[in-house]
């Protein structure tokens, strides 16, 4: 899954760190956006064996985009705000 | 007195703008960074698209519940990214958790104004990457500037999914299609109520004039097929109203059916739920001014049964009013009552044009998912009406047989469909088998958060 950017594209660039690889991302992003608009595809695996996830409600309510951000813990991208510098672990 | 609002959207900022009037400085709890509630919901800073291009026709509406938000937040005790995960009702106390902190809210009277979210109903391929709620699509719009994808086809029923398809095209997205499980013919039948209503109506019919005009590929009364891709969606598949399949490439899909209050804590908090036919969905019991059987719990807005913001803000409103009379104050409620219930007659309308299409949640292949949670099959669920032991009777015992409801969002997302399914393999009417009963926490909460610190 790939977000496309189609409005407010002049904002600060961030960069965070996915797995050890480099997401450009914008502030303002959550995490979200800056992953899956920074190429990261997916946000988790399914734990239950059918496949990649990359969220559904996106307001909080599904559970479906937990990710890990190093000194934060689990946390729901969707309500995250991405920050400079984040490190983040899929699922 | 002591008093809390849950939620700072329409109905939330209304009800805490009559409480300060009155003197009262309620606690003020919302789980997002910012009030506004999903439909004014605003992009976090460093945005700077105006009113006008966020909110549409809503905007002059947006920007003065904003200013009132605004106004009410440094005189009320107002708590952003606070999550209520309960409710005790006999003790009068919630219970948060704000940046890894657990906190207790002791209260007299609450009004909880906890809005709502997109009904769906599960397609097969429909946890591929790729796939929002028609609110996500929105969300991920308006309060971050992308589209869910660059080619994006809307599947579903309800104002919602031309409001969507309108702004994606708007802001420069393909969109696909627009694909309505609505015949044509419901919504024409529904026309006259609907005029009765505000601008809603009017505007509805601009939004889908204005894609038709633009040369977007509108189908009505469609049957989904599938989602279909691997490891992320490349197309939609359909069967139109004549029975001849469909398809259409694209890179996401956006699904709903309306919206379903999400009434957690007023299920928590003891209130007891009717099933309201029109709206096809469980709502907690009030009256017109928003009281509850429940001693000193007052709900309004989208959580307390579907009328969308209008309504929200004047339920709002009236709840605060309600819970100032029951302290004994006199208030002023005729005109607010007055237009709540003209409001009402024209919502009775617009769920007759969208009726939520349990046909096609009973009708799921048994191997398709309803479960994102835990992956739980439609067959699974089905099964659950053979045993082991006591036979499902009911969606809390298919529940207890098969998790159907017991991931970790508790039901919110198959909830609705797999009532319908249960009850469709039972032969009953959906209200018959029940609705799953909310449990605490009504999100997931750490299990190592640090302990209780009281707040009066």
């Amino acid at each position: 899954m790939k977000l496309a950017r189609l409005r407010d594209t002049d904002r600060p660039p961030l960069h965070l760190e996915l797995e050890g690889r480099a997401i450009a991302a914008m502030e303002g992003d959550t995490l979200l956006t800056a992953l899956l608009a920074g190429g990261a595809g997916h946000l988790r695996e399914s734990e239950f064996g059918d496949g990649a996830r990359a969220g559904f409600c996106l307001m909080g309510a599904c559970q479906d985009c937990w990710v890990s951000v190093e000194g934060l813990g689990r946390v729901r991208a969707c309500a995250t705000l991405a920050k400079d510098g984040m490190k983040v672990r899929r699922g | 007195m002591k008093v809390a609002v849950v939620g700072a959207g329409p109905a939330g900022v209304r009800a805490v703008e009559a409480l300060l009037a009155a003197g009262i400085r309620p606690v003020w709890i919302d789980e997002a960074m910012d009030g506004g509630g999903r439909i004014y919901q605003r992009p976090p800073t460093g945005m700077r698209r105006d009113a006008r291009t966020l909110y549409g026709f809503e905007a002059a509406r947006a920007t003065a519940l904003h200013a009132a938000l605004d106004a009410a937040k440094p005189r009320a005790d107002w708590r952003p990214e606070t999550l209520a995960w309960n409710i005790r009702p006999g003790r009068q106390q919630l219970h948060t958790l704000s940046a890894g902190t657990h906190g207790v809210v002791e209260y007299d009277a609450a009004i909880l104004c906890t809005g709502a979210m997109d009904r769906v109903v599960p397609v097969k391929g429909w946890t591929l990457p790729g796939v929002t709620t028609m609110g996500g699509a929105q969300i991920a719009l308006k309060s971050q500037g992308c589209g869910i994808g660059q080619r994006v086809a809307f599947l579903g029923s309800g104002p919602l999914l031309w409001l969507v398809a309108y702004q994606y095209a708007k802001a420069g997205a393909q969109v696909a299609a627009v694909l309505d499980t609505t015949p044509f013919a419901a919504k024409a039948a529904a026309a006259p109520g609907m005029l009765r209503g505000p601008a809603t109506f009017a505007k509805g019919l601009y939004y889908i004039g204005w894609l038709r005009a633009h040369g977007v590929r509108i189908a009505e009364g469609v049957t989904p097929l599938a989602i279909e891709g691997e490891g992320s969606v490349s197309g939609i598949r359909w069967r139109d109203a004549k029975g001849a399949e469909h398809h259409a490439d694209c890179d996401a899909v956006g699904i709903g059916w309306g919206l379903k209050p999400e009434a957690q804590l007023a299920d928590l908090a003891g209130v007891p739920f009717n099933f309201d036919a029109l709206q096809h969905n469980w709502v907690p019991r009030r009256d017109a001014a928003g009281r509850t059987p429940v001693g000193g719990i007052y709900l309004a807005g989208d959580g307390s049964g579907i009328g969308g913001a209008e309504v929200a803000e004047l339920a709002g409103a009236r709840a605060a009013l309600a819970l100032l009379e029951d302290a004994g104050r006199k208030v002023e409620t005729a005109a607010l009552d007055r237009r709540l219930e003209k409001l009402a007659r024209f919502r009775s309308a617009l769920e007759k044009a969208f009726p939520f299409p349990a046909h096609l949640a009973a009708g799921l292949p048994d191997d398709a998912i309803f479960c994102r949670c835990e992956n739980l099959t439609v067959g699974e669920l089905r099964a659950t009406t053979a045993g082991p032991q006591i036979p499902a009777p009911e969606v809390n015992r298919a529940k207890a047989i098969s998790r159907a409801g017991m991931g970790r969002c508790q039901g919110r997302v198959c909830g609705a469909a797999a009532a319908e399914i249960l009850a469709a393999r039972l032969g009953c009417g959906v209200a018959e088998v029940g609705r799953l009963r909310g449990q605490a926490p009504v999100k997931p909460i750490p299990l190592t958060a640090p302990p209780l610190v009281t707040t009066p």
